[in-house]
């Protein structure tokens, strides 16, 4: 039994057979055999080992041929590792004792190899474990011969144990037969961690090397709450977390009765629950979790998986999925907040000193004028007919609004010279997310349809803060007074202005703010959809008599512990469930 | 009839994929039982793995053991193999 842990990308429990993608290509289909036919599986592991060496000993030659001695001496290595007696006497002891198929014997003691590999501190022995890939696959190819099955038509459930699942893999795996995701790479925002919360299979990704921990076949449990995955696990565990899989299962099927109910607090406030979205088939995942619309698209990830710029096509197809999913509700694209962390590889070799406070986000495009035109372009030809908002990013000046704003008329004007059918009238609004920006709130208000707190952001900038530097981390929080004035003074600005104003940063997703937020005034709070049915439930249990009461307190308080420690017993108040 | 000699690996590369594959080549084209010992490891002659698991650089000190009818005869030529520094060069 190993236990590993990671993090948590996509909540519930999962236990099943591994279907380890990194080795394989393709999972073992049975793990045991009939004692009978032990004798069989041995003679099958041994014409799969014969046909490998054979294999192995042409490319040997050919490769002696072509590419001379040094790679020939690899193939060597293969031939001569294929053909160790000891090898084929350690899988044979095992199809034996355990009554294991070939495959799985032989994918077992590949992977106990493997482990040696990779533990040896060695630097051209630890490449070499490549190599063992390499053999393994040659051999399970020869045993399991046709048998072998495609990950796209899987027969039966199986945990997927992968060092990183690329969007074309994911979009091709057969999703009815995945029961969960263990993945060695990634964090909360990889495409497999979007990806397993759009379909709401547990996951658990950054977990380093769990494809050499776990053997195709093996049973994994996957803890996708708590980030954790159990290799192999004995009766005791298993049945462990099958009473956590029944009680997750009930709590979401709690969750889901709250989807079709407004959230409406009991004295009668509608609260407008929005969700962030970076893929467009998120929206379609969005709207079914109770989302009333998208309150933030994110459109930088069409820009940081290409080596090179998307073209306005590829824009305008990706922008169009997102509206067509959105169904005639709401959707708020950001123009590409690129930059400082989010710097792709085809930008220029320019290196900010301090990349946060640099030419990033809106500042990046108005200084590429060709590139933000084309994505603005894409944007209102993909907003024809459908409830399409457009907001921009990082303003910290007025001269900057009115900048980006000119731009999005001149490319409407060339849009009409040319014929192409665009959107016309779409609100226009920003994003406030710098102090300066916040603090000026009454004057943007005048000129924008709209304005959305990022929280995140304003939290950084308002404190100082890179909450990415551990030394300094700990100073990061956004219920500071000093964050929680400068919303506030936003909310008041818009109200003033009757102009909208959300908040999407990830206070909006924290149930312990929702009180909070609602008294300062927020009537739009946008998070990830995953948290869309917990926030519902808080809103839908509290008041906003109890939530400006709340504000009125908080407001008063000079230190952020004091904030804290006040909405911890606030939370827990009226929802003991919660745990925190 | 069991044998045993001390020696050092000395080739450059140490005992990686080349020498590997020349040692395993003659130690099994005797019928004796050979094992190569190297601080606390032991790897079968027969077995590239093991062998490659021994991580014998240049310098390292081996000692191979031979058991069986042409014991001696095995161990000369191994032994030989190694000292030669598996023809490097």
């Amino acid at each position: 039994m190993v236990t590993k842990k990671g993090i948590s990308a996509s909540p519930g429990v999962a236990i099943g057979p591994a279907l380890v993608l990194d080795t394989e290509e393709y999972r073992i289909p049975r793990r045991t055999v009939d004692p009978a036919l032990v004798a069989a599986e041995i003679r099958k592991l041994d014409t799969a080992l014969e046909t490998s060496c054979q294999e192995v000993a042409d490319l040997r030659a050919a490769a002696a041929r072509k590419l001379g001695d040094k790679t020939s001496a690899i193939f060597a290595f293969h031939h001569e590792f294929l053909s160790d007696r000891r090898l084929r006497s350690a899988v044979v002891e095992l199809i034996e004792r355990e009554h294991y198929t070939a495959a799985y014997a032989f994918g077992l003691e590949m992977n106990r190899r493997q482990r040696m590999f990779r533990n040896v501190a060695d630097a051209y022995l630890k490449e070499r474990v490549r190599d063992l890939y390499d053999m393994e696959k040659r051999v399970l190819r020869h045993i399991l011969g046709r048998a072998r099955e495609d990950i796209a038509r899987l027969s039966e459930p199986v945990v997927i144990v992968a060092h990183d699942i690329s969007p074309s893999q994911a979009i091709s795996l057969d999703s009815r037969h995945i029961l969960g995701f263990a993945i060695n790479v990634g964090g909360q925002t990889s495409h497999t961690a979007i990806i397993s919360r759009m379909l709401g299979i547990p996951a658990v990704v950054a977990l380093n090397d769990i494809t050499s921990d776990i053997a195709g076949g093996e049973t994994v449990i996957i803890d996708g709450t708590h980030g954790v995955v159990v290799g192999n696990p004995d009766a005791e565990t298993i049945e462990r977390y099958r009473a956590r899989q029944r009680e997750y299962r009930a709590f979401e099927a709690r969750l889901a009765e709250l989807r079709d109910l407004p959230a409406v607090t009991t004295d009668g406030t509608r609260i407008t629950l929005l969700a962030n979205i970076e893929l467009a088939a998120e929206a379609a995942f969005a709207l079914d979790s109770g989302a009333e619309g998208i309150g933030l698209y994110r459109t930088e990830f069409l820009f940081l998986g290409a080596d090179r710029l998307p073209s306005e096509e590829e824009q305008y197809d990706a922008f169009r999925a997102a509206v067509r999913h959105a169904r005639g509700r709401p959707i708020t694209i950001r123009t590409v907040d690129l930059g400082a962390e989010k710097m792709a590889g085809y930008f220029e070799p320019h290196h900010d000193h301090n990349p946060v406070l640099g030419l990033r986000s809106v500042r990046y495009c108005l200084a590429h004028l060709d590139m933000f035109k084309t994505h603005l372009r894409a944007i209102l030809r993909a907003a024809v007919g459908g409830d399409v908002r457009i907001m921009f990013p990082m303003i910290s000046t007025l001269m900057e609004l009115r900048q980006a704003r000119a731009t999005l008329r001149d490319v409407m004007e060339d849009l009409e010279e040319e014929g192409l059918p665009h959107a016309r009238d779409l609100p226009v609004g920003m994003m406030v997310e710098t102090p300066a920006a916040a603090m000026l709130s009454s004057a943007f208000a005048r000129e924008v349809a709209f304005m959305s707190i990022g929280t995140n952001d304003l939290t950084q900038y308002t404190l100082a803060v890179d909450r990415g530097n551990e030394r300094v981390a700990h100073l990061y929080s956004a219920h500071n007074p000093a964050v929680l004035k400068l919303v506030r003074e936003v909310v008041q600005a818009g109200r003033r202005a009757n102009v909208a104003v959300s908040l999407c940063g990830e206070m909006a997703g924290s149930p312990m703010y929702t009180e909070l937020l609602i008294g300062l005034g927020l009537r739009e709070l946008s998070m990830a959809p995953k948290d869309i049915p917990e926030i519902k439930r808080i809103v839908r249990r509290t008041s906003l008599k109890r939530c400006e009461a709340i504000a009125r307190k908080v407001l008063r308080f000079d230190a952020d512990r004091q904030v804290l420690n006040y909405l911890r017993d606030k939370l827990r108040e009226i929802d003991p469930e919660s745990g925190i | 009839m069991v044998l045993e000699k001390e020696t050092v690996i000395r080739n450059k590369e140490g005992l990686h994929f080349r020498p590997i594959m020349q040692f395993v080549d003659a130690a099994s084209r005797f019928s004796a039982r050979v094992t190569v010992h190297c601080e606390d490891r032991n790897a079968d002659a027969c077995s590239p793995m093991e062998l490659l698991m021994l991580m014998a650089t240049q310098g390292t000190k081996v000692k191979v053991v031979a058991e069986g009818a042409d014991a001696q005869a095995a161990l000369n030529t191994l032994v030989g193999l190694i000292d030669s520094g598996f023809n490097e060069e």
